[in-house]
């Protein structure tokens, strides 16, 4: 058998999950689609004394929209999102970042929580989250507390939820009224981990000046950051060619030196997030029906 | 709590429609599960972690990796292999496409793609060649280059269409 030996439990509520994982003082882990613990199991990176799964936990599967915000339980699955016409009305850009998560086949069975949780610093979601300043839930012994994404994402597979913690649920904040967006990524097949990516929104005034602009660089860090630069670069300018260009270098400037590893060099890293950068606001400047005829790609 | 935290647990699934039973490590997967504790085969393992798409099989109609699912997860679910396709020694029309369209060559990851392309045709039954290369993207296969899988997917598209036609116009 490939993964360590564990004890396993099925929680039927979140009050069962962080009792349970109370008793295990630490040595416990939540399992929600699984994706990526199991793996991690089956390689043996992880060895938890004991899983709980979450998901016999009914609360925490929906998808939820009022006013401005949708809020989306951790154990919906990621097929229910990409799939949520709520989603797909409302918020663009998390519609996109999720059908770019592995395949078809991983999203029927991976869930917004778990990925969020798992908070690999290529992750689209984690990515949608920084660029747009979601909250987040989370379930304690002492009830729940709300962090935001900049809290939330720590260092490389690490987040702000405690041992006897569960992320319960997810609130995203609407594209403004008449906003672009896009999410670029450069990954060597569909579906693997982006080498970079880039996650953008405009929102353009009447005159096509840029009232906001949002900017999260990911796979370059050991969690998805805002290029904030690059927005100021951008707010209160007329959104065309020679001002990505600007904001493409800014962008270039702000990360710290990017992970060199087999599948790229850091060099070619930061050479991705000036590119994707130009091309992510170029495309979302068009989205917001801003027409971009200077500069090239 | 439905049961008590264990390392071992009794699970009760149905696989091509049979009831099954066991009592197992938490820790087997599914796809060590379906070919260990009940012998079948059919569903093949390849990389392990999620990857490669050979041990794909439907896990209350939709696809998912048995690879990275536990057994003991599965348990109350329908599940179907790749040997509940076949009915009674006749092909299913998505195995009929595959070997006609030439769509495997060594075998191996065969049984994930066609359990993968069921699950796309149950819901999609005329898929654009997008949403196909996307349900294909998530196999792998070392042998053909995918254009002939590509092609098998259409065909099995075609037939399954004009069989639904059939069983539609007899009605």
């Amino acid at each position: 058998m490939k993964p360590p030996p564990f004890e396993y439990g099925v929680a039927e509520s979140v009050g069962e999950a962080v009792a349970l994982l109370q008793r295990y003082d630490g040595e416990a882990r939540v399992l929600a689609g699984g994706q990526s613990l199991v793996p991690l199991l089956n390689m043996r990176l992880a060895r938890p004394a004991a899983l709980i799964d979450l998901n016999r936990v009914r609360e925490l599967d929906f998808v939820r929209a009022s006013g401005n915000t949708i809020t989306i339980g951790a154990m919906t699955r990621q097929r229910s999102v990409e799939r949520s016409p709520d989603v797909q009305r409302q918020n663009a850009l998390l519609h996109a970042a999720t059908q770019n998560i592995g395949h078809p086949q991983i999203r029927n069975r991976g869930t917004m929580g778990g990925s969020l949780a798992h908070a690999h610093p290529a992750s689209e979601y984690q990515a949608a989250a920084v660029a747009l300043d979601a909250r987040f839930t989370l379930a304690g012994p002492s009830g729940t507390r709300s962090v935001d994404a900049a809290e939330f994402f720590v260092t490389y597979l690490t987040t702000a939820i405690e041992p006897d913690e569960v992320l319960t649920e997810i609130a995203w904040p609407a594209l403004s009224p008449g906003a672009g967006w896009s999410l670029i990524e450069v990954a060597r097949r569909h579906g693997d981990f982006a080498l970079a990516g880039v996650a953008a929104t405009l929102t353009p005034d009447a005159r096509g000046r840029c009232a906001e602009a949002r900017i999260a660089l990911f796979g370059v860090g050991p969690t998805a950051l805002r290029a904030r630069g690059a927005e100021r670069t951008l707010t209160g300018a007329a959104l065309e060619g020679g001002v990505f260009d600007e904001a493409a270098v800014s962008a270039e400037r702000e990360i710290d030196e990017p992970p060199s590893d087999v599948h790229a060099s850091g060099e070619y890293r930061r050479h991705l997030v000036g590119v994707l950068t130009r091309r992510a606001l170029r495309e979302a400047a068009a989205r917001a029906g801003v027409a971009t005829s200077t500069g090239v790609a | 709590m439905s049961e008590a935290m264990a390392a071992r647990r009794t699970v009760s699934v149905t696989v091509n429609g049979v009831a099954h039973e066991r009592v197992i490590d938490a820790r087997l997967t599914l796809v060590d599960f379906l070919r260990g504790e009940l012998g079948m085969t059919g569903t093949h393992v390849g990389c392990e972690h999620g990857l490669c798409g050979a041990c794909t099989v439907l896990l209350d109609g939709q696809a998912v990796r048995s690879c990275i699912l536990l057994a003991v997860q599965a348990d109350g679910a329908a599940i179907t292999t790749v040997e509940g396709l076949a009915t009674g020694g006749q092909l299913h029309p998505i195995q009929e496409a595959f070997m006609e369209a030439h769509g495997l060559q060594c075998g191996f990851c065969t049984p994930g793609f066609l359990m993968a392309v069921t699950e796309l045709l149950e819901g999609t039954p005329d898929p654009t060649e997008d949403e196909i290369r996307d349900v294909l993207g998530g196999n792998l296969c070392r042998c053909t280059g995918y254009e002939a899988i590509l092609a098998s997917v259409k065909l099995a598209a075609a037939k399954l269409r004009a069989l639904r036609g059939t069983v539609a116009g007899d009605g």
